[in-house]
């Protein structure tokens, strides 16, 4: 009886019932409504029940089961602690929302039929949750590239478009070279020993050149996942190809399991690494941030901008994770666990505000056929609902008080500002320029984030067409307005969220911060700072000034009002096209940070009869990197292609040489 | 946490309210001095807000609710803003509500709101205002914040009051990086307050404007909200300095109205000063071109950033 109530067993059925909802997809592949308005909501049932029982399993102590599946004497292993709750939490509580959108949204002609992408979809789910439940390298790797290739097959859910084509070949490229380099590091992690699973890992004692090995190629491979650079490059490729409640997953789930497998990695299974190991993350985290962020203010696609905006927020948390380890090596637990416990935060914030910005640029490209921001505008009027949930999630991004994107860039700030006290030379005058730079990016974040909410929603419609557009259904409102709520919960409750996450810095001996200060609507972290952020109270404040405002401008004036065309300076041909475009409003981002781009110009001439001009805005990290990296591929493949020689006969020679060869070796 | 804390608490913020316009006019009253014009009276500010109030609004055709509800956002948050900061007391209850770091993202709420607004009505003056308040947002954000950074690596704690407090109370030292950071604050009030050098609140010369050309759609009840929040924004950004760099004068503890009517004038001495030289240095610079404003808000930056270094390599 137990064995059914424990929270596990309850996981492992709930990631099960994904499999069978996927199953059940292909039974019907062509019926959309059997799949859409059946199967998905089932799912984001499935879901919400999942994040129900990962709380559940967050309050108790660590559960282990051994299930005899998979091949003979390689039984899988599944764990459920604090760290695995958290994120399946976050896998469970948004993907509920992903779901219920996705629900409204599937519809007949998108390349894949249905049922297959039902099928895909809830495998992608539920190989999410089997990384996250792993308990040896084994199950690990297979969930691991599970959920890579059920992903790969939803990116190319248009395969009849060669760009999508070839943005799923370059993200399965990415995700396989990244999956060596986890698979490698599980090779050095196990000791000698050879046994794969997670407690082997965990009693064996590496060598300190071993172990440094190890955490990078960990640093590689998930980095590569998480998209730090310069192995970001899939990352805005696969995003825009993708169908948008699968962006959604992939951006706000699927990157957080490499931030999970990283943590797993660098506070559970290799110990505690050495302080100066920390330093990694935070450089490639940081520049990864300010990278992102001015990448995302130059573009002109809403999914490719929100993809940059992912770059950005991925580096963030793994910035945040470098100081942990910094922190935890210099013997700092408190700040430490902090600095975790704004990393976990701000995971399980970028999840909910994340995927509500993706499926709300989903509802937008339902709605007008475009993804484009040139071709959008004034949509505020036409979808008030989507808009309006949507600038929730925007809020939140841009880091404003009091969502709850704020609440972890605070805690994550709060833990830079402490950086002098590391006991290491140099190290503490140059760690606290972090927070500039973390400052920097949630600055440059907020521009980002007007200019996506305003061009797409405010203004006037670019395109006639847009007069035609229709708010987003029922189906769709509740998933925009589930994740929305999510964003407002976490964001007006720390103090709740916080004295969860620090099961996991306690199971993980980073230790916590202490409980005495502060109460249930007031926040403070540190009460020797004295720094304290009370959001409801915050809230409360800001609303009762402006009703106060709002009722005294009524009763001692008027409240009368006249409608009016908008002042055109007398010009009188005022039109749409003079607004700002996406390209105008990034244009001094481009300016100050010229830097980071290459640009191709073409600048019309004086005497064109019909003048032109084009910018390509391009990523310098292509160029540099990846072009010698393919031109010596090439020269490689060029090199062996004469064995290619288009006989059988010589094909069949090979084969006898290498037989022949091989017997002199084992005889 | 008595009745008196909290009358003391409403009070300094209706401080706040009423005289940030008869800051502004006092700015403006100095600035005519020192360029030899006659002065405006000093409460002109709050006849252009009165007259403002009773007029009709007129509004766009295109506006959607958003334009309408951000004045009292942004007005609601500058009043919370001036709440916060500790502008005569030190240890009102509001004052914990939100530390340094909280009210810098308060502030940058403001600037979201606004800059939506602008862009809400879709002509080429809002979204270029827009633009450039962005532009000067996201350089100025972090200055700040580095200016604040500093001050609370000096005193150890985020909270501005306990900052001003500890600042005022300990032995007197230089702080070489307070200086650093002061330079770096001045130049942040300039370019967030749509002051010479960064923007001109005198004029609607529209290639330079950034402050105006987001209001340029707003009429009646909507402007006078946002332009009284513009003058709280600049009375906010004072009272941050005083906290900041001269503390002397804000009474600490628990206060009460006896202390609050001693700290008053204090205050008022300080705005006095303040506006002066507000007014000189808009009177002695000229106007940039919008483009040179990144280099001018990138300098602040790194001032602030060359005030942390100071700090960490001189004075631990």
């Amino acid at each position: 009886m137990s064995i059914f109530l424990s929270p596990l067993s309850l996981c492992v059925a709930l990631l099960a019932a994904w499999g069978v909802l996927g199953l059940l997809g292909l039974v019907r592949p062509a019926d959309t409504r059997f799949v859409a308005r059946g199967l998905f909501p089932l799912g984001a049932l499935c879901g919400a029940a999942l994040a129900v029982a990962a709380g559940a399993a967050l309050a108790m102590p660590v559960e282990r089961e051994v299930l005899p599946i998979g091949l003979p004497d390689l039984p899988v292993h599944l764990r459920c602690d604090a760290l695995s709750s958290v994120f399946l939490f976050l896998l469970g509580a948004s993907s509920a929302g992903i779901s219920l959108f996705a629900a409204g949204y599937f519809r007949r002609e998108e390349g894949t039929p249905p049922g297959l992408l039902g099928f895909q979809y809830h495998l992608f789910l539920a190989a999410m949750g089997f990384v996250i439940l792993a308990d040896d390298a084994y199950s690990f790797m297979v969930a691991w590239e599970t959920m890579a290739l059920s992903s790969y097959f939803l990116v190319i859910t248009q395969h009849r478009i060669p760009e999508i084509r070839r943005a799923g070949f370059l993200y399965l490229l990415i995700a396989h070279v990244g999956a060596i380099a986890i698979l490698l590091s599980f090779g050095i992690m196990q000791g000698g020993s050879w046994r794969f699973t997670f407690d082997a890992m965990r009693e064996a004692h590496l060598a300190p050149g071993w172990a440094v090995a190890s955490f990078a190629l960990a640093l590689f491979g998930f980095g590569a996942k998480a998209g730090l650079v310069p192995l970001h490059v899939w990352l805005p490729e696969a995003h825009p190809a993708a169908p948008s409640p699968v962006s959604a997953l992939m951006s706000g789930v699927m990157l957080k399991t490499a931030v999970y497998g990283f943590l797993r990695f660098a506070f559970d299974l290799l110990g505690h690494p050495v302080w100066w190991l920390g330093l990694f993350p935070i450089v490639i985290g940081l520049f990864t941030a300010v990278f992102g962020v001015v990448f995302a203010a130059a573009q002109s696609d809403m999914k490719r901008l929100l993809a940059y905006s992912s770059i950005e927020n991925l580096g963030i948390i793994f910035a945040g994770i470098g100081l942990a380890i910094v922190f935890l090596g210099v013997d700092m637990r408190p700040l430490a666990a902090l600095a975790l416990i704004a990393v976990l935060y701000h995971t399980v914030n970028h999840a909910f505000m994340k995927s509500l910005l993706f499926i709300g640029t989903g509802a937008v490209l339902h709605a007008t056929g475009q993804r484009n921001l040139g071709q959008l505008g004034g949509l505020i009027h036409r979808m008030p609902w989507v808009a309006w949930l949507t600038l929730v999630g925007v809020m939140a991004i841009a880091g404003l008080p009091p969502l709850n994107g704020f609440v972890s860039e605070w805690l994550l700030l709060q833990a830079f500002l402490f950086a002098p006290d590391v006991p290491r030379p140099f190290v503490n005058m140059l760690l606290p320029m972090g927070a500039a730079v973390v400052a920097l990016a949630a600055a440059l974040a907020g521009y980002v984030m007007v200019k996506f909410f305003g061009v797409v929603f405010l203004g006037q419609p670019r395109e006639p067409a847009l007069a035609q557009a229709r708010d987003a259904g029922t189906l769709k409102r509740l998933g925009l307005a589930w994740l929305a709520a999510g964003c407002v919960l976490l964001g007006i409750f720390p103090v709740q969220v916080i004295g969860a996450l620090q099961r996991v810095t306690r199971q993980l001996n980073v230790g916590a911060l202490s409980d005495t200060a502060g109460s249930w609507w007031q926040l403070v972290p540190l009460p020797d700072r004295h720094a304290s952020y009370s959001p409801i109270i915050f809230l409360l404040v800001v609303a009762a000034v402006i009703a106060v405002t709002s009722a005294m401008v009524r009763f001692v004036f008027h409240r009368r009002y006249r409608r009016g065309p908008a002042w055109d300076c007398g010009f009188g041909r005022a039109d749409a096209r003079m607004q700002d475009t996406a390209e105008g409003f990034g244009q001094p981002i481009r300016h100050v940070f010229q830097p980071f781009f290459s640009m191709l110009r073409e600048l019309p001439s004086p005497f064109d009869a019909i003048p032109r001009y084009r910018v390509v805005v391009g990523d310098r990290i292509w160029g540099a990197l990846y072009a010698p990296i393919e031109g010596v591929v090439q020269r490689a493949a060029n090199a062996v292609a004469w064995l290619q020689q288009g006989k059988i006969s010589t094909y069949l020679l090979y084969s006898f040489v290498t037989l022949l060869v091989l017997l002199a070796v084992v005889l | 946490m008595n009745a008196v804390t909290w009358i003391t608490q409403i009070v300094e913020a209706l401080v706040a309210l009423t005289a940030a316009p008869l800051f502004v006019g006092w700015v403006n009253q100095c600035r005519a001095w020192l360029q030899n014009r006659r002065a405006p009276s000093i409460w002109l500010p709050y006849r252009g807000i009165g007259k403002l109030f009773m007029k009709d609004a007129l509004i766009a055709d295109s506006a959607s609710p958003l334009f309408r509800a951000a004045p009292y956002i942004v007005f609601g948050l500058m009043v919370t803003a001036a709440a916060i900061i500790p502008s005569m007391g030190t240890r009102l209850p509001f004052t914990s509500v939100a530390d340094a770091i909280a009210l810098v993202g308060l502030l940058a709420a403001a600037r979201f709101f606004i800059s939506l607004a602008a862009m809400d009505i879709g002509t080429a003056f809002g979204t270029l205002g827009a633009r450039r308040e962005m532009l000067v947002g996201f350089l100025a954000e972090p200055a700040l914040l580095m200016v604040i950074f500093v001050a609370s690596m000096i005193s150890a704690t985020t909270a501005l009051p306990l900052i001003a407090e500890r600042l005022a109370t300990q032995d007197f030292a230089l702080y070489p990086s307070l200086a650093f950071t002061a330079v770096a604050f001045t130049m942040v009030l300039l370019a967030e307050n749509a002051r010479i050098p960064i923007d001109n609140p005198a004029t609607h010369l529209e290639l330079t404007m950034i402050h105006e050309a987001m209001l340029l759609e707003y009429s009646a009840r909507h402007l006078a909200l946002m332009e009284w929040a513009a003058a709280l924004k600049l009375f906010n950004y004072a009272c941050i300095g005083f906290a900041l760099f001269i503390p002397w004068g804000i009474p600490p503890g628990e206060v009460g109205p006896e202390l609050l009517a001693a700290s008053l004038p204090v205050l008022a001495a300080k705005l006095a000063v303040a506006g002066a030289g507000l007014a000189l240095i808009e009177t002695v610079s000229a106007k940039l071109r919008v483009f040179r404003a990144p280099e001018f808000l990138a300098s602040a930056f790194i001032f602030a950033v060359l005030g942390m270094l100071v700090h960490l390599l001189l004075e631990n």
